[in-house]
């Protein structure tokens, strides 16, 4: 038989189980929802501790930043999320957990070369863009003459 | 002398002895279905040593030293090392025989790089080139995932078809003269096979038609039919490639499923989470000189087709868009009861 590359895709699409998408929505949706309540309980013990809305709100960051970093430390969080998927990519845990787990394991490549240079390597793109688009953004709210806000 | 039959299968009119093997794991592999048809099995991954490179040049190191002893043999009785694996430069590899004081040619062939080392290997013996040789290859789950795809500790998720990189190494050691009964008379080298796929996490789908296209050249070759061996076992085509190839073969009406196992498909159970299987070189590597070559000399097999198969890619490849090629080198080992 002579291969052809057409009917090979074919087969090959017939015969690659997919992802079950409704069940990985589903469990991303609950464990991505469990770490915003969490976020949610955090925000609150931070305002009861006596922090306004804006500061808390900062304080929540960084406590769910700390708690993303100790569990990826911990080898917890990648195992919590072989099966939350986006439910722990997406809140800022995952964002920790994209920066803390490239410097643990390039480590072994030195402080400078290593851990340093190729912490960023997951979470660099979300830096460029994000700050990119703040800039777009920024430049799109003075040109509508809603600056001076900040 | 080699003579070639048909149109690329070479055919030893003396074929090369295989001395002695030996195969060494990491600890989920030796939880697995053949755990304990390997020779080693390491309960610290990391095998005492800094870094993962270490780790897995230190598992091939140890397949290698068993294969010798197991063989009554020193380093100094070989002329020449084959050896490979997945990572850049082969540096598991050339760290694994640094010290060896041993004639090295490193070996890339992705998860083909075993029966590569076999087919060049009983090419060289056969040949005269070496009296004695050894083909080695290993993989390690930690060196690859870091290198391929993603830190260990990152959280992302695994799709169906992917394949679980296997920790584990095989060794082999060929010669002309020794006692044993295993041989390999026939090798065919494997032309590179490119079908449009893209997807890294695929590479069953990948390397699924080098495969048909080696075994279906050796068997018209041989003018031979599957039932005339005990086994017909691919590298580490994994479920999805497997089921693939059988799906090709029959399209010719070529039946192999009463003969034909995969080693990726063989090497973890089902409640391990492989996904579609094991990959690498340490994969197909292990379970022949492991479990396989065992069966051969307890006469369990008389005659095997060990066909590797490997994804010709890298990670610079695939985000440069180029399609993964699949490549798959087969030999033909026999066991003699003389």
């Amino acid at each position: 038989m002579k291969l052809d590359k057409q009917r090979y895709q074919q087969m090959l699409a017939q015969k690659s189980p997919p992802s079950p998408l409704w069940k990985d929505c589903l469990k991303a949706f609950l464990f991505g929802g469990a770490i915003c309540t969490v976020g949610e309980g955090v925000s609150n013990f931070w305002q009861w501790r006596g922090l306004d809305t804006q500061d808390a709100a900062a304080a929540t960051a960084i406590t769910m930043v700390f708690l993303g970093a100790l569990l990826t430390c911990l080898h917890l969080y990648e195992k919590l999320a072989k099966h939350a998927g986006a439910g722990t990519i997406v809140p800022i845990t995952g964002f920790a957990n994209s920066v803390v787990s490239p410097a643990m394991e390039f480590k072994s490549e030195g402080l400078v070369l290593g851990m340093a240079a190729k912490m960023f390597v997951i979470a660099g793109p979300v830096l460029v863009y994000g700050t990119a688009a703040s800039v777009v953004y920024g430049l799109v709210l003075l040109l509508l003459g809603g600056g001076g806000a900040g | 002398m080699i003579e070639r039959i048909g149109q690329r299968t070479l055919r030893f009119a003396e074929p090369p002895l295989l001395l002695s093997h030996a195969a060494a794991v990491g600890k989920k592999e030796g939880e697995g279905p053949l755990g304990a048809q390997f020779d080693f099995v390491t309960q610290d991954d990391r095998m005492g040593q800094k870094s993962w490179e270490l780790a897995e040049s230190e598992l091939q190191k140890t397949a290698i030293d068993t294969a010798i002893k197991k063989g009554g043999l020193q380093k100094g009785d070989l002329d020449v090392i084959l050896a490979g694996d997945l990572l850049n430069q082969c540096i598991g590899s050339f760290l694994a025989s640094m010290q060896s004081d041993v004639p090295y040619l490193g070996q890339y062939g992705a998860c083909s790089t075993m029966a590569q080392g076999l087919a060049l290997g009983s090419c060289l013996v056969a040949g005269g080139a070496a009296r004695r040789l050894l083909a080695a290859a290993s993989s390690h789950f930690c060196s690859a995932e870091r290198q391929y795809r993603f830190p260990l500790a990152y959280g992302g998720q695994r799709t169906p078809t992917a394949q679980w990189t296997a920790t584990a190494a095989g060794a082999a050691v060929l010669g002309m003269r020794g006692s044993g009964h295993i041989r390999i008379t026939h090798a065919l080298f494997g032309k590179m096979i490119e079908m449009g796929v893209t997807d890294a996490n695929n590479m069953g789908a990948a390397m699924a038609p080098a495969a048909y296209d080696t075994i279906s050249t050796l068997l018209s070759d041989l003018g031979a039919q599957p039932q005339d061996f005990d086994c017909i076992v691919t590298g580490d085509l994994g479920h999805v490639g497997a089921d693939l190839l059988l799906t090709l073969l029959r399209e010719d009406g070529i039946d192999l499923s009463p003969v034909y196992s995969d080693c990726g498909s063989l090497l973890f159970g089902e409640t391990q989470d492989a996904h579609a299987g094991g990959s690498g070189c340490g994969c197909s590597a292990a379970v022949l000189c492991g479990p396989l070559l065992r069966d051969m000399q307890a006469d369990k097999i008389h005659r095997l087709v060990f066909a590797g198969t490997g994804a010709m890619m890298s990670p610079t490849s695939v985000q440069q868009g180029q399609p993964i090629a699949g490549i798959c080198h087969a030999v033909v080992i026999e066991r003699s009861n003389a």
